[in-house]
């Protein structure tokens, strides 16, 4: 079997990966090799006087008093160089006791300083250190209406890395989680007949109950993030009739290098209290997965173009399932000319804590490119101001020219995401094939 | 003789389970029809084939099983024990950690050489198991990364150290519609290196076994369970004991029997053999057929229908096309049952689907940095497309 390292860098990151911890501890006996690291002590505190003491060992922290000041050439030059001895040595200790090592999970948000820039900064020390083993990332977007005025410089900062050092990145924002609870608030609260909610069975909660989410949103919100990062490991770690390995999403999933940002949605969100699920339920969570609803990033897969797509179902489904839905949903949906049947998937007989089945679907869309385009359009508005520039360009290492070239990236990127879409439109011909003598 | 069958990845693992257990629950299944002496000579042949010595009185079955990944071969070997019937043999496992991630250069160029010698060990210590080795069967799927890469290398292998056994791959065609998205180019490279190094290639498709279970069976939730087992059925009905076409007294030694290799009057025709149960042939045009016939009635059974010469291509006289075998000795608890062994146009279309698929994806480029990072270069890719369409061709012309 093989073995993940989460690596979680910043306020967001280290408290999305308690989440997990706390959930990856509920499926089984998970083995904990973690990395926390963050600029703040504040945070990681918390976590080591909360209930999760037992799990993390003080020898996998890095804590500064500092705290990045939500610039992220402070957290990426500055703690960067500073402690890239210390978390290398963490890493290493880490690894060392893997029996196999598949895989880095970095969890960090973008808008940030510590979470973007020293988070993004390990992913090369990562790729120097460790070059077979992927290193897929969890990155929370900043909202439209993000507190931070400095985020569109972290995250365009931070996207050029992300470009560049990592396998895959499964790109999430605060709106889409907070939209989901507010949904399934919405279904707790109809007092419809019948709905009794099977406890534990919250995407949003570890606890099994559905706390008063309004008082602390972003418990809610990261156990959903917590979800998606188990459910992607769940086919490594249980048995099934059609395993996936998390070398095959990127294999599957990421058809040019560049191309690897995938939109993720789960469901089922939480499961009545009935038990048979007939299949008509089953084809239901095959169509949430590709709502708009269960998604955890704002984004129209279903009106842009499919360059790829996973699915990975737990629980009690088969392959006929499977083949049903696909079927059913796929006039629905386009793919590109290449790869029409652009279909990856994979069956797991273990479905997650108190849900019969659930799905994640993975999807390589160029849905991606408006949350992009965006994030490049507030940036330029800063930038064309100057605004907060210094804060940047006095930290040593920092130019204008790392703005000029993080911007060339983003919109390299857009770019390609722009031909494909354009292909949408035409029509699908068939190549001359090779002719040979017989 | 024997046979020793190599399980490769995840497919080849579950298939080689549910083939084993078909035999050996065929070969113990209560006759009515036989006589005692003729079912113990049944007994007796299907053992020395697939399984060997029994300790405490378990049958071991003939096999190496080979996987990248723990997960499914603990799961076969444990399934096997627990059944109490028979069982793999406890060092004749080999596995990695990682698996190959559904990249067949991944397969191919690293696994293979990194896994050479182990492999070949295992293997080697099950043929000396054997009295005398009538060749390997190699049970794989095409659309993943290690039945598909691995297995086409190991097969290269058997090629080189056996040169005089015969080597036969069961094949695992995907479903059209995606299991694994990058299947259409881990088939092409494998079907045209197997080409190189296999005498023949068994091929079963997912879609069309899937339609049996629905269609033919009735099954309403299809698992791969389900699929296998049908599968496992057909192999079984196959590779069972058989007389002799004379009407010998003992069944047929060589289980792997006729001759696979067909002489055409064009050189370098490779061999694709596709089996069904009672397949209508009368739109592909065969170059031999191989019948096999269990049961009640096998001798007066009316075979005129196969020896139609509009079946068979024009340079070919049916009479050296077509082959029967037959044993009066039940296949598990059908009465009578049929099984047809094809070497005809059937696959073409199947073939010619893959082929096109690949090559629209191919003119795109995409992946192709997946498999490059390995080893396989874009003219590797070439070679394969131009040996399969030469393929496609040369059926085509029959």
């Amino acid at each position: 079997m093989t073995q993940s390292v989460i690596v979680q860098v910043g306020q967001c990151g280290n408290q999305i990966g308690c989440c997990f911890w706390d959930l990856a501890l509920r499926e089984h006996a998970a083995v904990n090799q973690a990395v926390l690291i963050d600029m703040e002590e504040g945070v990681v505190n918390e976590i080591l006087q909360g209930p999760l003491r037992d799990v993390f060992d003080s020898k996998q922290l890095i804590t500064d008093i500092s705290g990045s000041g939500n610039n992220w050439a402070v957290g990426h030059k500055v703690f960067g160089s500073r402690y890239q001895e210390e978390i290398l040595e963490k890493l290493r200790k880490s690894a060392e006791h893997c029996d196999c090592l598949q895989c880095f999970f970095v969890i960090h948000s973008m808008g940030g300083g510590t979470g973007s820039g020293l988070g993004t900064y390990l992913l090369k020390v990562l790729e120097d250190e460790f070059p077979e083993v992927y290193r897929f990332v969890t990155s929370v977007y900043p909202s439209g209406e993000d507190d931070v005025i400095t985020s569109p410089y972290n995250s365009i900062l931070a996207m050029k890395e992300l470009n560049e050092h990592a396998d895959c990145v499964l790109p999430i924002d605060n709106q889409s989680l907070f939209d989901i609870i507010s949904k399934i608030d919405l279904v707790v609260n109809s007092g419809k007949l019948g709905t009794t909610i099977k406890p534990k069975s919250l995407v949003t909660s570890s606890a099994g109950t559905f706390k008063k989410w309004q008082e602390k949103p972003f418990d809610a919100m990261n156990n959903i993030v917590a979800n998606l990062l188990l459910s992607l490991t769940s086919s490594a770690r249980f048995e099934g009739s059609l395993n996936m390995d998390l070398n095959e999403i990127s294999m599957n999933l990421v058809p040019f290098p560049q191309l690897h940002y995938l939109v993720s949605s789960l469901t089922p969100l939480y499961t009545l209290a009935d038990v048979n699920v007939p299949p008509r339920r089953l084809d239901q969570m095959f169509s949430d997965a590709f709502s708009k609803d269960h998604q955890l990033i704002r984004a129209d897969p279903k009106h842009s173009l499919y360059l790829a797509c996973a699915l990975m179902v737990r629980g009690n489904v088969q392959i006929s399932d499977l083949r049903r839905n696909i079927e059913r949903l796929k006039p629905s949906l386009q793919f590109v000319s290449w790869n029409q049947e652009g279909w990856k998937t994979s069956l797991c007989s273990v479905p997650p804590v108190g849900h019969s089945h659930s799905l994640l679907a993975l999807a390589n869309n160029t849905c991606v490119k408006p949350t992009f385009v965006e994030l490049r359009e507030r940036f330029l508005r800063l930038y064309k101001k100057k605004a907060h520039l210094h804060h940047y360009l006095q930290i040593e290492g920092m130019e204008e020219s790392c703005f000029t070239e993080a911007e060339s990236s983003l919109s390299a990127l857009i770019r390609e995401y722009n031909q494909l879409d354009a292909t949408k439109s035409m029509p699908v011909e068939d190549l001359p094939r090779l002719s040979v003598a017989v | 003789m024997s046979i020793v069958t190599v399980q490769l990845g995840q497919c080849g693992n579950q298939i080689g389970f549910e083939v084993f257990d078909a035999l050996f629950i065929d070969s113990h299944c209560p006759q009515r029809l036989s006589s005692k002496r003729e079912n113990e000579a049944y007994q007796a042949s299907c053992k020395e084939r697939f399984f060997s010595e029994e300790e405490n009185g378990v049958p071991i079955a003939r096999a190496v099983l080979v996987d990248m990944e723990p997960k499914v071969i603990n799961q076969t070997l444990s399934k096997a024990a627990q059944s109490g019937r028979w069982k793999y043999g406890q060092h004749s496992s080999f596995c990695q950690k990682q698996g190959s991630g559904n990249n067949w250069a991944y397969g191919y160029s690293v696994h293979g050489p990194r896994h050479e010698e182990s492999i070949r060990n295992l293997i080697q210590k099950e043929v000396e198991k054997c009295d005398s080795l009538s060749g390997f069967f190699i049970i794989m799927s095409m659309a993943g990364g290690t039945g598909s890469g691995l297995g086409a290398f190991v097969t290269q292998n058997l090629q080189d150290q056996y040169s005089n056994s015969l080597k036969m791959n069961q094949i695992i065609w995907p479903y059209g519609t995606g299991e694994v998205i990058v299947q259409n180019y881990n088939s092409v490279l494998t079907l045209s290196h197997l080409y190189r190094s296999s005498d023949a290639l068994l091929v079963h498709e997912n879609d069309a076994v899937h339609k049996i279970c629905a269609k033919l069976m009735n099954i309403k939730q299809i698992s791969f369970s389900d699929i296998n087992q049908v599968l496992a059925h057909q192999l079984g009905s196959v590779f069972q004991p058989t007389y002799s076409a004379e009407g010998s007294f003992h069944y047929r030694r060589n289980p792997l029997g006729i001759d696979w290799q067909i002489r055409p009057p064009l050189p370098g025709l490779p061999n694709l053999s596709k089996m069904s149960l009672n397949k209508e042939l009368h739109f592909n045009t065969s170059i031999a057929n191989l019948l096999i016939l269990r049961g009640k009635d096998v001798h007066s059974a009316d075979l005129e229908g196969f020896k139609d010469p509009a079946l068979y291509t024009s340079w070919l006289e049916p009479v050296n096309a077509f082959n029967v075998w037959r044993t009066q000795r039940a296949f598990s608890k059908y009465e009578k049952s049929a099984a047809l062994v094809s070497n005809s146009q059937f696959l073409v279309k199947p073939l010619d689907m893959i082929v096109g698929k690949a090559w629209n994806m191919f003119a795109s480029k995409a992946y192709v940095h997946q498999y490059t990072k390995f080893g396989i270069e874009e003219e590797d890719f070439l070679d394969s497309f131009a040996l399969l369409e030469q393929v496609v061709a040369s059926y085509c012309t029959l």
